[in-house]
Formats: C-alpha cells, sequence, structure tokens
C-alpha cells in the first residue's frame, strides 16, 4: 500500500520501471493531471468516476431488490424450495470467468442468443442491436452484475429471515396485518443490521469489479461503460504510466474510505435511534 | 458493539488499502551474469493456430539445440493478450525469462524501458553479423540511430486474401488492385448473398495496422519527424475516415464486424460466408480452419492507383516477431547462442514454414519453400511495399489511443451514426490527448 502511494508521487513511464526507485519525483502532478477536469484525462477520469457511480447504484438496488424478494417468497415451504434455492445460488457459485464469457457470447451482434430472443422471436428491436460497443453495453454490463450479484443478496437475507421468530408474524396476522404490512413492519426492520452489512459489501464489490467489465470488453471498454477499475487499468497497463495509475488508485481508495465512513456512520447513528 | 464496529471498518480499509495497492512491485537488481548456464527460459509468443501447436512446432528443435550445446531451453508459449503485460511485469521486477518473442511493433517501447540487452556490433557479430539480415526487418527493431533491442524472427505481410469461389460466382476474373475496385467488387458480391470484406472492428492492433497503411497512401504520418503525436492532420484523418467508411459509406464490412476482436472475420472468411479478407500470414491459420489453400487466392493489399511500391503506394505493414535477451538473464552466453540458434539458416527455414512466413534472413529466404506463388506475394511486398509501424518509445500508447479512436468510430458506423470528416477527426483529437505529454 505504502509503494502505491509512493509510486503515485512518481513520473513513472516506461523509461524508469525497470528501476523505478530511480524515476524522478514528480510532486503532485500524477493528482493534478488526475483532477483537472477541464484536461481530458481529469474528464475521462470524471466521466469514468460518474458512470461507476450510477453503475453502483442500479447494480446494487437491484440486486438487494431481486434478493430480498427472492428470499421473502422462499420463506414458505412448497414442493421444489430446495431446488430453486440451489438453483438462484448456481451464477453466484460460477467461476466469474466462465460465466462472464458466456454471456459475451449471448450478447454478440450476429450469432447472440440476446438478439435472437429480442431480434428474431419477439421482433422487440427493428434491428438487430449492438451489446458489446456503444452506448447499450452499459445495459450488458449492469445485467451480468446484477445476474452476478443478487445471489449474494438472496443468501445472506434469507440467513438474515431465520432469525425472525414467526410468532412475531402469528401476531400480526391475528391483528389482521397483510402480506405488505408484514414485510413493512416486521421483515424490513429485523433485516436492518443484516441490510447494513449487505448493501456495503455489495457497493464495495460492485464499484471495483475488474473481472465482469474486463472479460466482457476487454482492455477498452466502450465509453458507455467506462468503469472506474477498468480505467486505472488502462491508465497504468496500457498506456504505461503507473504513476498517474497509482494516484488514481489513491483518489479512489480515499473516495471509498469516505463512503464507507459516512455510510458507517449514518446506518449506525440511524440504528441508535431506532433502538430507542 | 462499538469495538466490533471499529474491527469492521478497520478490516475494510485494510482489504480497501490492500486492493488498491495490489500492483506494487519490487526494484531489479543490476545486470545479467553467466551463474547458471545449463538452463534457459524462453517466452515464445503464440504464433501457431493454438498453444499446443507452437509447443509441438518448438519443442524439436529445442531439443536439437539441447544435443549441440547442452543447455536445456525450458518453453513458455504465452498468449498474445498477456505477452505485453507479461514483459512489463517481469521488467518491473526483474524476475523474467532469458530470451523472449515481443511483437516487432514494441521494440522501441521495450526499448526505452532498458530491459533488453542492445544488439550491438560485438553482440551481432556473435550470431554471424547484422548483414544476415533483411533490412525492413531491421527496421522493426528499435527507434533509429540506436541499437537494436531485438533482432528479426519472423517476418510477415499483409495480403488480401480471397475466396475463388465466391469470386467466380460474382463474375469477379482478377482480384481488386485498387480501394475503388474493392468496393465495386464488393457491391457484385453482396448481390449475391455473401459478405464482401471482414475486420476486426474492436481489435486496437488490427485497426492501428490499417489505418497505419491508409495513412501512407494519403502521404501521412502518425507521428512528426521529431517524434511527437500528430494524429490530426488532414491525411491522417482522411485516411481514418476511409477505412472505416468500408463499413459506414461503402458498406462493404458488416457492420456486426465493428465488435469481432477475437479473429471471427478470419473464420467467417475460412467459413465460406466472406468473399475478402486483410490478413498477415494467414495460410497456417486458415488451414488449421479446415480450409483449402486450393480454395483462395493471394493478392497484394489494395492502393489507391497504380500498382504496389514504396511512399503512398505502400500496402502493408512489415509485420513480425522478433526475438530479445533479457538483460537480468543469467545465461547470457547461452542466450546468446540460443539466438544464434534461432537465426541459424536451416532454424530458420523450419520455423517460418511451419508458421506460414518469411524469414528475415537472407539466406534462408532464398529456400524453395518461400518462392511458392502464395509466399512470393508476402516477400514481394516486405522487399517493395512495407513500411516499418514508428519506431517511437510511445508506440504502445499510440496504439491504444488510435485503436481505440477507430474500435468507437466503427461502433458509430455499426450503430448507423453518421461518419463524418469532424467525428473522425474529434475521435482522433481525444486519442492525441492522452498521449503523455513531451
Amino acid at each position: 500500500m505504502v509503494i502505491g502511494i509512493v509510486m503515485s508521487f512518481k513520473e513513472l513511464t516506461q523509461f524508469y520501471i525497470r528501476d523505478w526507485g530511480t524515476a524522478p519525483w514528480s510532486g503532485l502532478s500524477n493528482y493534478r493531471v488526475s483532477v483537472d477536469f477541464d484536461a481530458p484525462v481529469g474528464q475521462a477520469l470524471l466521466h469514468s468516476f460518474f458512470v461507476t457511480v450510477a453503475f453502483t447504484l442500479l447494480s446494487v438496488g437491484l440486486c438487494w431488490l431481486i434478493g430480498t424478494a427472492a428470499a421473502v417468497y422462499m420463506q414458505d415451504t412448497f414442493a421444489g424450495r430446495g431446488l430453486l434455492r440451489a438453483l438462484f445460488l448456481v451464477p453466484y457459485a460460477l467461476p466469474v470467468y466462465a460465466a462472464v464469457i458466456t454471456w459475451v457470447f449471448m450478447f454478440q451482434h450476429d450469432n447472440g442468443l440476446v438478439n435472437h430472443v429480442l431480434h428474431d422471436q419477439l421482433h422487440l428491436t427493428g434491428k438487430p442491436s449492438f451489446w458489446l460497443i456503444g452506448d447499450n453495453s452499459f445495459y450488458a454490463l449492469l445485467t451480468v452484475s446484477v445476474w452476478k450479484g443478487w445471489p449474494f443478496a438472496f443468501l445472506i437475507v434469507m440467513a438474515g429471515l431465520q432469525n425472525i421468530p414467526r410468532e412475531l408474524y402469528e401476531a400480526a396476522a391475528l391483528d389482521g396485518a397483510g402480506m405488505w404490512q408484514q414485510i413493512r413492519r416486521i421483515t424490513l426492520p429485523s433485516l436492518r443490521p443484516v441490510n447494513q452489512v449487505l448493501v456495503l459489501v455489495l457497493f464495495l464489490w460492485t464499484f471495483n469489479d475488474f473481472n465482469t467489465p474486463y472479460v466482457l470488453f476487454g482492455k477498452s471498454a466502450p465509453e458507455a461503460a467506462d468503469l472506474i477499475s477498468v480505467h486505472i487499468y488502462q491508465a497504468s497497463f496500457v498506456t504505461w504510466n503507473f504513476g498517474t495509475g497509482s494516484a488514481m488508485s489513491v483518489l479512489l481508495l480515499l473516495f471509498l474510505l469516505v463512503v464507507t465512513g459516512v455510510y458507517l456512520a449514518l446506518t449506525s447513528r440511524g440504528r441508535r435511534t431506532g433502538d430507542v | 458493539m462499538r469495538s466490533i464496529r471499529a474491527a469492521a471498518v478497520g478490516a475494510v480499509t485494510m482489504s480497501l488499502a490492500l486492493a488498491a495497492s495490489a500492483c506494487g512491485g519490487g526494484s531489479s537488481s543490476g545486470g545479467g551474469s553467466n551463474d547458471s548456464p545449463k538452463t534457459l527460459t524462453y517466452w515464445a509468443s503464440n504464433q501457431g493456430a493454438s498453444i499446443a501447436v507452437d509447443k509441438k512446432v518448438l519443442q524439436p528443435e529445442l531439443d536439437k539445440f539441447q544435443k549441440q550445446t547442452g543447455i536445456k531451453v525450458k518453453l513458455e508459449v504465452v498468449p498474445w493478450s498477456d505477452l505485453l503485460n507479461r514483459i512489463l511485469t517481469a521488467t518491473t521486477s526483474g524476475q523474467g525469462p532469458d530470451v523472449l518473442n515481443i511483437g516487432n511493433t514494441w521494440s522501441a517501447s521495450l526499448q526505452a524501458t532498458g530491459a533488453l540487452l542492445p544488439w550491438d556490433a560485438k553482440n551481432f557479430a556473435k550470431i554471424g553479423g547484422r548483414d544476415r539480415f533483411v533490412d525492413s526487418a531491421l527496421g522493426s527493431t528499435g527507434a533509429e540511430g540506436k541499437d537494436p533491442a531485438a533482432v528479426p524472427l519472423y517476418s510477415m505481410a499483409y495480403a488480401l486474401y480471397y475466396n475463388k469461389q465466391i469470386f467466380a460466382d460474382a463474375g469477379i476474373s482478377k482480384p481488386p488492385a485498387t480501394w475503388a475496385e474493392l468496393v465495386a467488387d464488393g457491391k457484385k458480391i453482396q448481390a449475391k448473398g455473401k459478405s464482401a470484406l471482414g475486420a476486426e472492428g474492436s481489435n486496437l492492433s488490427e485497426n492501428i495496422h490499417h489505418v497505419f497503411v491508409f495513412a501512407k497512401q494519403h502521404g501521412a504520418d502518425f507521428f512528426t519527424a521529431d517524434g511527437k503525436a500528430d494524429f490530426t492532420n488532414d491525411g491522417v484523418v482522411t485516411a481514418v475516415k476511409q477505412y472505416v467508411d468500408l463499413m459506414a459509406k461503402d458498406k462493404v464490412i458488416p457492420t456486426g464486424d465493428a465488435e469481432y476482436a477475437q479473429n471471427q472475420s478470419v473464420s467467417d472468411f475460412a467459413k465460406g460466408k466472406q468473399a475478402m479478407l486483410l490478413w498477415q500470414s494467414a495460410a497456417a491459420n486458415l488451414k488449421s480452419q479446415g480450409m483449402d489453400a486450393s480454395a483462395y487466392g493471394i493478392a497484394p493489399v489494395p492502393v489507391q492507383s497504380g500498382t504496389p511500391g514504396t511512399g503512398t503506394q505502400v500496402n502493408s505493414m512489415v509485420a513480425g516477431i522478433n526475438l530479445a535477451v533479457f538483460k537480468n538473464s543469467h545465461n547470457l552466453d547461452g542466450a546468446t547462442k540460443f539466438v544464434k540458434f534461432m537465426t541459424s539458416d536451416e532454424e530458420q527455414k523450419i520455423l517460418n514454414t511451419a508458421y506460414s512466413s518469411i524469414p528475415p534472413v537472407k539466406a534462408a529466404q532464398e529456400d524453395a519453400t518461400f518462392n511458392s506463388p502464395s509466399n512470393a506475394v508476402l516477400k514481394d511486398t516486405l522487399a517493395k511495399s512495407a513500411a516499418a509501424l514508428p519506431q517511437v518509445a510511445d508506440e504502445s500508447q499510440f496504439e491504444t489511443a488510435v485503436g481505440t479512436a477507430v474500435k468507437d468510430l466503427f461502433a458509430d458506423a455499426a450503430a448507423g451514426r453518421a461518419i463524418t470528416t469532424d467525428s473522425v477527426k474529434s475521435a482522433l483529437e481525444k486519442a492525441q490527448q492522452q498521449m503523455p505529454a513531451k
């Protein structure tokens, strides 16, 4: 970590990587380049940052929603519940690379399954769409990310639900509370501590996710899906400017620390007042 | 509760910190030596249809080398997607192979890192002298005026591969010699329900190789004489536009090719779905995909008008693989011996035949194998009308920046957006701004 921070203050290009101790100090210039939002590098970083924030919010929100809905639904016993539960966990259990490469095939323009269904069978689009290049790539990325992430939310929420005493629901039902009332008044408040950790973990994972966009799009992601992790990778490895790449990483680290701190402070204060 | 929370925050912080700094590196130690004279590690690039094919080709030769010298060579074939990163990691850590293959366009970039053994007159003398190699191949071994960072191993050139049957069906008697003819022939082919020309729109290197040649044909360069990026001059803009227009305006490249990056266009050609392919030394690749050599013809890549030559008549980059020695090697003498072995006339014939490339060694090139009609086109192109990609230290950044710009333009074209001189220029301007400031 210290090395990473030291590197961010150096002019570490290909001329110095062989012995990077000798790279000249560049002071804050790597940072200045990264946050100068009028210049192309800073602009691109800012753009990538916004894309990542939007992507993360949507992905975490959807993962949580689908995961919770599925977990609540699975609480009732019915035939085939075990099978469905196992099935739901498959995306989470598959190796990332194998799973995402399958999506790449499905998203292909000419022979992909997605276009086959949307265009050839359902005729929803006028002509086959591109999913791996251009603007649609954002939705492709979101789809894969949610598909990959929601089973984790499902698993955690399901575990959380086991701890809610059934008597609470029975009492509520006697008092005439409907399904929605029960979820709103009992399930969600009881899940609060679980959700606090779940959302944070999902947020950090999604924000930092490198494998999904890298396997989907390769070294240079389309602008619409230019996530910050790949962006930093490109800034350091592909253009061989490790100093600027490190500076961006340090900035990202600071941002995530701030978000995590604020989030924990807010949610735990909320809980303390809720406890009273 | 409070302490648990503090611990949780601490743990999260630590994991973030570790994740963010996971790409640290050690500094390398000094130069090479001859501490371990009995072994060598060799990183070969993936030249055959698969890594297994490469091992099959190379292993018998390495065994031969061991018999001659007693040096055991440990072979690792590194896929192209990883090779440059692996070399960079090796450079940073000082822990690398003794001998390695590099793409010849990386020569100047890697030369700038100082990780590769310079081939000065003394080192060249050990492998039989500089004169043994063809000039055009030597032109892609490092920045001008500096000792080469590597020696040429395999040479390749672009050619136009065309499906004879599809051409006959469309009533075309000879392959197109100019771009205008190519577009006209493309229309005839499309009328018969086949696709005309393939491209790898999302493959940055392919994009670079093509726009480089188009730029040459418009008398333009991507770098000024003193090595500064100059991506927005009129010639370059016209060149990039002409290449993307093959999809956008002329419509001879199918829009689906915009997302190709894994050589799908070669498969389309091998399967007989597509009539033409611009590729470097594709024979071995096509054969492995089941296309018989008699099914296709090979012609020079088209030019704007006239016939291929120098200057604006250039129709290929000097493509190829170079062999380099890692400066930190613990067996420098052995490594030099291995380079001598691999560039010997006999090995050159064996290896270049296996990979359907052209030997950069003059004597080996004379061999009858390389005078077949198909090889003659490649050999001719290399000798007369191929130009080396800019040998500047920023070459690999240039490939990424401009390659991405072309990829994005293809994506626009595929989505049906207009490709105009302005849109091309602004894409190139953005690419230029990403280049390191001088």
